[in-house]
């Protein structure tokens, strides 16, 4: 039993951190700051979850796995809120998208 | 959401009643006080607490499916050595217009695979998702019509 949840720790930890690696790397090569809210926004919370879950696991006691789980939840919660509002406000800006974007709405309908 | 206060009430007095306020004895409690208001609820009124629950939860569900196959499609995409995006600014024209809706739908869209909501317009009638592929606009309109929308329709209506 104890050799299962070790092996689900290092998976949860190997499949955040790897998630966390690629936030980053998408953070770096995405063009410009909305498709980079992309990986920000999804993969950052998925890593961070999993590393959380993972914790959680391995302290092997309900209130600090319960913890951490709120702390997933609150990533869910606020991680698209700032995503949503930098997009927002880059858009507002003026923040040029880049030049490989096909429609933009938002620009057609609020001149 | 009354049904819902009440739900959270009577969970609050179980553990004040049984006097050990853990999480998993609250968890018990709001089962147990659920499943009680389902069976009253049944007998006065048309809409069932108990399905509008199980509404709920397959919400949650669709919602984790979706975030890991987003953060995977993320992966995949950033991973490749060329990369090929489309990306645009498409409007959604909204059917749900009660603000806690669109909040939801909108947060749900920006943790769903290669969506993220930009703006609301100010007559709160239009989304606008910004998306990596946008080659098929009337695809993805879709898909979050018949997806998030209708059930977030099915589960708070």
């Amino acid at each position: 039993m104890s050799l299962v949840l070790t092996l689900v720790t290092v998976l949860l930890l190997v499949a955040g951190g790897a998630f966390a690696l690629v936030a980053s790397i998408g953070l770096i090569r995405l063009p410009d700051v909305f498709t980079r809210m992309h990986a920000a926004s999804k993969a950052g919370t998925v890593g961070s979850g999993l590393l959380l879950l993972a914790a959680g696991l391995h302290s092997g006691d309900l209130s600090t796995f319960s913890r951490a789980l709120a702390g997933f939840l609150f990533f869910i919660l606020t991680a698209p809120i700032s995503a949503h509002l930098l997009a927002r406000a880059a858009h507002k800006v003026g923040y040029r998208l880049h030049a490989s974007t096909v429609v933009d709405h938002l620009r057609r309908d609020n001149p | 959401m009354t049904a819902f206060s009440m739900n959270v009430l009577f969970a609050v007095v179980w553990v004040a009643v049984s006097g050990s306020a853990t999480f998993l004895n609250f968890l018990f409690g709001f089962v147990v006080s659920a499943l009680a208001i389902g069976l009253v609820r049944e007998q006065a009124q048309g809409v069932s607490y108990l399905r509008r629950i199980g509404l709920i939860l397959s919400l949650v569900l669709l919602f984790f499916r979706e975030l890991a196959l987003s953060a995977w499609k993320v992966a995949v995409l950033v991973t490749r050595p060329k990369l090929e995006a489309r990306p645009g600014i498409f409007a959604f024209p909204l059917t749900v217009d009660r603000d806690f809706e669109i909040t939801l739908l909108a947060n749900l869209i920006t943790l769903t695979p290669g969506t993220l909501s930009v703006d609301v317009s100010e007559d709160r009638r239009t989304l606008y998702v910004h998306a990596v592929d946008c080659s098929d606009i009337e695809g993805a309109r879709r898909d979050i019509r018949d997806g998030f929308e209708r059930k977030i329709m099915e589960a708070f209506r």
